[in-house]
Parts: C-alpha cells; sequence; structure tokens
C-alpha cells in the first residue's frame, strides 16, 4: 500500500530552487534512506514532507490524501519528523520529553507513559529516565529526541499507516547505539510504518533501508537497491572520493570501503 | 513504578495546594495591615459586616479593593510571564518584552502631560488608564506587525522589534519628561513605580472581569507552550496550531499586562523572578507551572504591597519598588546557582 507519493515535487521556500522534480513513493513498512552530499536538499524534502514550505510545482499526496488537505492535529497521529538539531533548553525530565510524543494522541495517561517506557527501551534510554534533558551528552539527547518520535506513532493507527521521517538519527551515536537504533527502526517498519531516513553512512544506509533515493544540488540522481545504486562511479562522481564496493560477508548487501 | 515524573507532579499537587492555602492566610494579613492595624478575627467580622463601623469601613472600602487587585495583579502578571518565557523559550523573558510596558508608560505619559485640567480626580486617574492600555495596545501590534512575514511570526524578531519599540518609546517619553513642568513629572515618575493606592470597587470590577478572562483563557494553552518548548516546529509536527497559538498567546498577555499597567503601573520583576522561581521547584511544565506562577504571583504582589504600606507608615511607597527589592535578590542568587537545576541560558 503506498502511503506517501510525491510526485514531480518542486519547491523553492527562499525564493531559490531547493528541490526540483522529486518523485518516490513510500510504501507501508518499507524503509528508504535518502543519500547525498552535503546540501543536497536532504533535509529540505524531509521538511517539505512534514509540511514546513509549500510546493512550488507537483503533488505531495498523504495516504491517498494531498498533504495540503490534512490538518495539523490529524497529521500529527501519523506523521513524526525528527530534525536534525534540538532547540530544547528547558530541564525537562526525559520522560517528560518522550511524554511530549503523545501530545496529538487522546489515549490518556496510562496508555501514554506505558507506549513512553517502551519507546524508551527501544532506545536504550530507560535509565536516563528520571535525568534532566538538559544534563545529557549530544548522543543521549539524540536518543531521546528519537524515543520522543517513536512514541508519536507508536501503536499503529486504525485507518492506516504511519509515516516516520528521521534527519540523520544516528549522527552522534556511538556503534552500539548506531546499531541498536537501526534496529529499533527495522521494528518499527515491521509494525506497518513507512520510514524515510536521511544518513551520511552509507553502508549504514545499506544495511537499514531497501531502496535508497540519491539526491544532488535539490535534483534526484537514482533510486533503487543499495546493490545498484552503491557503484564506484556514483561515488566518484557525486562525492568525489574513491571508494571500494565490495559484497557484504554477511548477506550479500553492498559494502562501501573508503579508499 | 514512582519515576521522576510521577514525582515532579506530585511536587506540583503539593505546591499548588500549599500556595492556595497561603494565599487566603496572606490577604487576611494584608486586611489588617496599615496604619489602623486589626487582628484575623476583627478583620473576618469587618468583612462579615460587623464589629465597629471604622474597621467595617476600613476593611471594606479601602483594603478589600486593594488587596484583591494586587493578588489579581500579581497573578496575571507571573502568569503572563510565564507564558512569555515559554513562548520565547528563554527563561529570562519578560511580559515587556513584548513591547506594551513601554507603550503604557508612553500613553500614561502622554495623557498626564497633554491632559491639563481633565486629570482631576478619578475621571483623571480613569483616563491615565485608558491612555495606558491604548499606548500598550499600540506598542504590541506594532512589535506584532514587525515580526509578522509571509512565513508566519518570528519569535526573535519579534524580541528585536519589542527592544526597538521599548527603546522608542522610552525616548518619546524622556522628550515629554524634558518639556514637562515639575508637576507633571512627579505625577509621571510616582505613576511608573506603580501602586495600588488608586485600588476602588470599580477598578476591581474591570480587573476582576478581563485579568479573569486571561487566567482562564492562558492555561488552555499548556499543552502546546510545552511543545513549543521544542521548537516552533517541532511543536507543529505534534499537531500545534503554533501561529494561531502564538497570535492567541501575544494578545491574552497584552490584555493583561497592558490592564495592569493601566490600572497598577509598571510593577518589575513578577513576571520575570516568580516563573523562575516555580520552574526551579516543579520543572517546566506548563499545566501546572501557570497556575502555580499565578498563585505564587498574587502572593508575592499582596505581601509587597502590604510591605509598602507598613514599613514606613503613614507614608506608603510605591509597591513597584518592594518587588524589586524582594524580586532582585532572589532573581541574582538564581542566576549564581543556574547551572545545578539544568538551566542553561
Amino acid at each position: 500500500m503506498t502511503l506517501l507519493r510525491v510526485d514531480a515535487a518542486s519547491a523553492m521556500p527562499w525564493g531559490v530552487p531547493v528541490l526540483q522534480d522529486i518523485s518516490l513513493a513510500l510504501d507501508a513498512g518499507e524503509i528508504t534512506a535518502l543519500i547525498g552530499p552535503n546540501g543536497a536538499g536532504k533535509s529540505s524534502l524531509l521538511r517539505l514532507i512534514a509540511g514546513d514550505f509549500a510546493l512550488s510545482q507537483g503533488s505531495i499526496n498523504f495516504d491517498g490524501q494531498p498533504l495540503a488537505d490534512w490538518s495539523r492535529a490529524q497529521l500529527a497521529t501519523r506523521l513524526a519528523f525528527l530534525p536534525q538539531l534540538s532547540l530544547l533548553n528547558f530541564p525537562y525530565t526525559v520522560e517528560e520529553v518522550v511524554l511530549l510524543g503523545r501530545t496529538p494522541h487522546a489515549t490518556g495517561a496510562r496508555v501514554d507513559r506505558e507506549i513512553a517506557l517502551q519507546a524508551l527501551a527501544a532506545t536504550d534510554t530507560v535509565t536516563l529516565r528520571d535525568r534532566l534533558y538538559t544534563q545529557l551528552s549530544g548522543g543521549e539527547r539524540q536518543r531521546v529526541q528519537l524515543a520522543r518520535v517513536f512514541a508519536q506513532i507508536w501503536e499503529q493507527h486504525s485507518h492506516g499507516g504511519q509515516l516516520l521521517l528521521l534527519d540523520e538519527p544516528t549522527a552522534a551515536l556511538d556503534l552500539a547505539h548506531q546499531q541498536q537504533v537501526a534496529a529499533a527502526i527495522a521494528a518499527i517498519a515491521g509494525r506497518g510504518c513507512a520510514v524515510l531516513l536521511v544518513v551520511h553512512d552509507v553502508n549504514l544506509a545499506a544495511a537499514v533501508a531497501r531502496r535508497l533515493v540519491v539526491l544532488d544540488h535539490g535534483r534526484q540522481v537514482t533510486t533503487g537497491s543499495p546493490a545498484e545504486v552503491l557503484t564506484p562511479t556514483l561515488f566518484r562522481e557525486l562525492f568525489h572520493a574513491e571508494v571500494l564496493v565490495q559484497e557484504h560477508p554477511h548477506g550479500g548487501r553492498p559494502l562501501v570501503i573508503g579508499l | 513504578m514512582i519515576t521522576s515524573v510521577s514525582k515532579r507532579r506530585q511536587r506540583a499537587g503539593r505546591l499548588i495546594r500549599l500556595l492556595a492555602a497561603l494565599l487566603p492566610i496572606v490577604v487576611l494579613v494584608g486586611l489588617g495591615s496599615g496604619a489602623v492595624s486589626l487582628g484575623p478575627i476583627q478583620v473576618l467580622q469587618a468583612l462579615w459586616g460587623d464589629g465597629e463601623n471604622q474597621a467595617i469601613m476600613i476593611v471594606q472600602q479601602i483594603r478589600l479593593p486593594r488587596v484583591l487587585l494586587a493578588a489579581i495583579m500579581g497573578a496575571t502578571l507571573a502568569m503572563s510571564g510565564a507564558a512569555m518565557q515559554g513562548l520565547f523559550r528563554n527563561p529570562l523573558a519578560d511580559p515587556s518584552l513584548i513591547g506594551v510596558t513601554a507603550g503604557a508608560s508612553l500613553g500614561a505619559s502622554l495623557i498626564i502631560v497633554m491632559g491639563g485640567g481633565l486629570l482631576q480626580g478619578f475621571t483623571g486617574l480613569t483616563l491615565i488608564s485608558i491612555g495606558a492600555f491604548a499606548g500598550g495596545m499600540l506598542a504590541v501590534l506594532v512589535v506584532y506587525r514587525l515580526a509578522n512575514s509571509g512565513n508566519g511570526t518570528s519569535v526573535a524578531t519579534m524580541l528585536l522589534a519589542g527592544i526597538a519599540i521599548t527603546a522608542l518609546a522610552g525616548a518619546v517619553g524622556s522628550l515629554l519628561e524634558f518639556f514637562a513642568d515639575n508637576e507633571h513629572l512627579r505625577r509621571i515618575s510616582l505613576w511608573k513605580m506603580g501602586g495600588l493606592d488608586s485600588a476602588s470597587m470599580p477598578r476591581l470590577w474591570l480587573a476582576v472581569t478581563v485579568s479573569g478572562a486571561v487566567l482562564v483563557a492562558l492555561p488552555r494553552y499548556a499543552a502546546a507552550l510545552n511543545t513549543l518548548l521544542l521548537g516552533e516546529s517541532e511543536a507543529r509536527y505534534l499537531g500545534i496550531d503554533v501561529d494561531r497559538t502564538k497570535l492567541a498567546l501575544i494578545g491574552w498577555v497584552a490584555v493583561g499586562v497592558g490592564t495592569s499597567v493601566a490600572l497598577v503601573g509598571t510593577i518589575a520583576f513578577v513576571g520575570l523572578v516568580i516563573p523562575h522561581l516555580i520552574r526551579l521547584t516543579i520543572g517546566p511544565d506548563h499545566r501546572y507551572l501557570l497556575p502555580a506562577s499565578a498563585l505564587a504571583g498574587a502572593i508575592l504582589l499582596v505581601v509587597a504591597d502590604t510591605l509598602s504600606r507598613v514599613v514606613l507608615a503613614p507614608t506608603e511607597l510605591p509597591v513597584g519598588i518592594i518587588t524589586a527589592l524582594i524580586g532582585v535578590p532572589f532573581f541574582v542568587s538564581l542566576l549564581r546557582q543556574r547551572h545545578h537545576y539544568g538551566m542553561q541560558t
């Protein structure tokens, strides 16, 4: 089932074209990764889908309806977005931050706290629960914010799938937590949630996502499975980097080694 | 399972109950204190219309409007301050940031200087209040328009616009004072210090109606304010209509603070210190922060007003001086230990 359909979408939020002619479809339960060099428009595409700015051309449909027709409150029960930076500098406890993810839902305090606890567990932040957010390290904060967006779309929606947009969710994480978060994202997708994430680590992208979308200068360069997309030519042309692409010893997905 | 969220909520509930119990006590003390000192039992009797005629007159006619006005204005200022700190995501924000106080001061100064013979007695006072309220609203409107662009309202621009309008109003005010005669000068500076000595039943009813509406309206945005602390975009992703929330918060705060400046002049530090203190004890959850701030603000202003009447009796000190004298040491100690409670600003 196609949950999100972006059709020939362009956007110029500040008068300059930031995204041009982007087309992609996300199915429920599918993980898609956006890759591309800095300034390629990856975060802008997530923000466009999250409704931060308007389309100049094309269309975006969520669950069959144009995105602009969705009310904020309705959309928030089914679409969660984790931006790259967090501005929070008030001394909420970690659990309070995660509970904020339940704001769009009217499920009651007991259910909310149950879900918050599960989201905390999924990001290995249960032990941080009573700490003040402002006193956490960068990686800990990132995991707490991740738990917050998990909590927002934790339960399956009765009318159809949900969409999770993640902007570099693992940027500040150590290796163990990167793997744990990747597993948590896969588990959420397994419950019927479509995931679109920006990652810089192409090997992580190949490990979690079934499909990669490559952006450069606001345009879609190519789309396909990791094996189709991750070629030495792509890295040479797009990132100006020489790499070796091997087959991963486990599972056969491509493994990119920088030279 | 007891987590800190439960603990914080229990503590918040306890604090609100404690403050709610304390408020009637300070009101009673306030009603009893002054040039003629009355005990709590005498005060209660006088409130019911029992006891000496003189006591009944003092309590019902003079002190009751004054003490209740102090309570309502303190509550309004403190709750407005809490809402502004949430909206600006800055624990050091203050309701006067949006220009309302400076605009109101200018409006009042204009009426005092231009009013001439109209300013005798009660009508004069009302005229000054109307001028202050109009000035405050006008300033907020200008600030809001300056910060409003096609992409919505920028809170950062609004802060800067507020500073600019405050400076402009201050300059024009100084110009007025430069040309004012001694009598006008004294009235302007007394008005600016703030005072509750003009309290009367009609003014109290006005305050109850307008500030009552503000005190009921602001807590309805508690959940929205909680998400706004994450950032405006994040609040939007959580389903909050951010632009409408901003407009509503600024509107209610402008009306609340505008009314308070119009009725009792500028009263420093209540809107800044009280929310800060409450956040320190129960955390930033606005569902508890807003009502607790209102109660604490009411208590502070009633106590400050009582002190202002007692310290140099029979002379009354302007209440703004007392709140600043109580507020500043608190505030400085907060600044010195801010890292102990995870504040990073």
